[in-house]
């Protein structure tokens, strides 16, 4: 029970803070963001198998193989390819990212510092 | 044609194309340009003979590795998947035949590497998520069509694209996070990812289960709606679509229509009338959402000052529109969203190649929605986009009007009929509105001197391109008697799920060609389920 509580808890804390940095301007943050949410979606994943110390994901013969003795390893599988994916996206839009910052002069997410009236004071 | 897997040749071909181009491309550029046209026709060309499969009425299941459904990865072809397939072959074809036209200044294709093998992985994603009866297999084939339009939308580079780019990769990422939440749910509760499997377990959820099932179906929809650019969550389209060049802008037009067959699929399969306490679960939402990205996008498309950026709001109009259709829920409106899916897509498609023309043509003034110089085309451009426009607000004698029709006809017998009259016809006039003052503004009011000095002509395969659209825009139009019959069978076919479930479910390994496990000394059998 206490590791349920404590990978839920994980993942809130993650989601959330994940969920946070995604709404700031910056486009580092946002990236930052991403990872996070990304992370909390992977144990997600993990979890939907359902928590299980010391049990082997593979059928040896010795146990029933059934999900008494197992741990479901289809999770562990998907996790694998949502890991693959999250990361490689993670670094083509760095690299998106960089080449805006390069191109654009500025790391905010419109890709141009922002102008309104509200912001004209601080910029100068 | 017996051939047991033809159905996996739509994915298999554009991947080991793609593959091949990546190595010749530097090398042969001729060649590459060469052999990704012939891939894409000869995808055409599988997609029209599985849509002459698929015409019978059966059900096709192809299991992947051999492993029984639900164990292993399956395929499921049926009418609707071989529409959009077909569909996809088209407007590939227009898209990939305009890429590689012109000299060898003003070929698209040219304007950055690796265009050719992006194409194919992103018809290899589209194929695959038509295709598939597996959900995490569509999660898979959704990033594939992502990973391969997110390089096809920067093609080129440029300021505008990398802006563009920073707010689709990031918004598809959270999407994509959505998806594996909501996927990971499902599993976690019903313990299996195969749709038809799925589907069955769906209707017979324990009482406890059931709030976290209707959350985790809930969440599918929003990620759907993000592909399918529905409102709250279409604002990252008109600049996207607006930024991304021609041919790739046009065959983004069915990259949203991803979004339209998932729900289709999934809203009648696994969350659709018959499925117990989450029977038509996305019925609530879809028609007032539609129905309010409708007028959002008409108003957009009245704001709009770029021939492009209008296009991209006359996307969101159709995607609102056949989710409007979709979540009224009835065969006859379901059956009224695929006509008009197929029309609005070709048609979205002619108008950004379209586009892209006029701006060629107009020298700096580019596309935006104000008079200035025009080149020696502008009568043949004003009249492809007079009929371009006629067919894309649903005007007679082209078929967006029977589209229309057909919907306004279906929607009468459901409690929405006054919303949706109202709100589509007056959308409607509202887009008429805008193609028309965008039409008198760009054809009816040049300076003098007439033409541009930088004037691009129009080459005869750009020609091509175009007219095999429009002659295709002109087929539904004369067939549109077949079209609408095999649209209204497979709306039937999508409400008679029974038929899905056997034919995935039931399907049995195909005999190996090759007895691989008997050459390498294992047991014959050895292996099977």
């Amino acid at each position: 029970m206490t590791v349920e509580v404590l990978l839920a808890g994980g993942l809130g804390v993650l989601a959330s803070a994940g969920v946070w940095l995604l709404l700031r301007a910056r486009v580092f943050d946002v990236i930052l963001g991403l990872t996070l949410l990304s992370y909390a979606v992977n144990l997600f994943i993990f979890a939907a198998g359902r928590v299980r110390v010391g049990s082997p994901p593979i059928i040896d013969g010795r146990l029933a193989p059934t999900l008494e003795h197992y741990a479901d390893p289809l999770p562990q599988a998907l996790v694998l390819t949502a890991i693959v994916i999250s990361f490689a996206m993670t670094a083509l839009i760095l690299v998106i990212a960089l080449r805006a910052n390069a191109e654009t002069g500025s790391d905010h997410v419109d890709g141009a510092e922002p102008t309104g009236p509200a912001d004209a004071g601080r910029e100068r | 044609m017996n051939w047991p897997h033809w159905l996996i040749v739509p994915v298999v071909l554009p991947l080991l194309v793609g593959a091949t181009l990546l190595l010749v491309e530097r090398s042969r550029p001729a060649l590459a340009a060469r052999l990704s046209l012939v891939a894409t026709a000869a995808q055409l060309l599988v997609a029209i003979s599985l849509a002459a499969q698929a015409a019978d009425g059966t059900v096709r299941a192809y299991l992947l590795g051999n492993w029984r459904a639900p164990f292993g990865i399956a395929l499921a072809l049926d009418r609707l998947s071989a529409l959009l397939l077909v569909l996809t072959g088209v407007i590939a074809l227009a898209a990939v035949a305009y890429a590689v036209a012109g000299d060898a200044k003003s070929r698209i294709d040219r304007l950055g590497p690796h265009f050719h093998a992006l194409f194919q992985f992103q018809l290899m994603g589209l194929s695959g998520a038509f295709l598939t009866a597996d959900l995490f297999n569509l999660f898979v084939f959704f990033e594939v069509l992502l990973i391969a339009s997110y390089g096809l939308l920067l093609h080129g580079g440029g300021v505008a694209r990398l802006r563009a780019a920073i707010h689709y990769v990031s918004f598809n990422l959270v999407g994509s996070a959505l998806f594996l939440i909501a996927v990971a749910a499902l599993y976690g509760i019903t313990g299996t990812l195969n749709m038809a499997d799925l589907a069955q377990r769906v209707a017979q959820l324990s009482p406890e289960s059931v709030s976290l099932a209707r959350s985790a179906g809930l969440l599918l929809l929003v990620v759907f709606c993000v592909k399918a650019a529905l409102l709250p969550l279409y604002f990252w389209l008109p600049a996207t679509y607006g930024a991304a060049a021609a041919p790739v802008a046009a065959l983004f037009a069915i990259m949203t229509k991803v979004g339209v067959y998932a729900v289709a699929r999934m809203y009648t399969l696994v969350f659709g009338a018959d499925s117990g306490p989450l029977a038509n679960l996305a019925a609530p939402w879809l028609p007032v959402l539609g129905l309010g990205t409708i007028a959002l996008a008409s108003a957009g498309a009245l704001a709009a000052r770029t021939l492009r950026s209008m296009v991209g709001y006359l996307v969101i109009a159709s995607a609102g529109t056949l989710l409007l259709a979709l979540g009224l829920g009835s065969r006859e409106t379901t059956a009224a969203a695929l006509f008009y899916l197929v029309n609005s897509t070709l048609v979205v498609a002619v108008l950004y190649l379209l586009a892209e023309r006029i701006g060629a043509q107009r020298g700096a003034q580019g596309d935006a929605l104000a008079p200035g110089p025009f080149g020696d085309e502008r009568p043949i451009l004003g009249a492809a986009y007079f009929a371009a426009a006629i067919a894309v607000c649903g005007l007679p004698p082209l078929a967006g009007f029977l589209g229309k029709a057909l919907l306004l006809a279906a929607a009468l017998d459901t409690a929405y009929a006054a919303w949706v009259w109202s709100i589509v016809l007056a959308s409607g006039l509202a887009i008429i509105i805008g193609l028309v003052r965008a039409g008198s503004r760009i054809f009816w009011k040049p300076f003098e001197p007439a033409a541009p000095t930088t004037a691009v002509a129009t080459s005869s395969v750009q020609a091509m391109a175009l007219g095999w659209l429009c002659g295709a825009l002109l087929l539904t139009t004369a067939a549109a008697g077949p079209l609408a019959r095999y649209t209204g069978a497979a709306a039937q076919q999508l409400f008679e799920r029974r038929a899905y479930i056997d034919a995935v479910l039931g399907a049995t390994p195909v005999p190996a060609a090759l007895p691989i496990r008997q050459l390498i000394g294992g047991k014959p059998g050895e292996g099977k389920l």
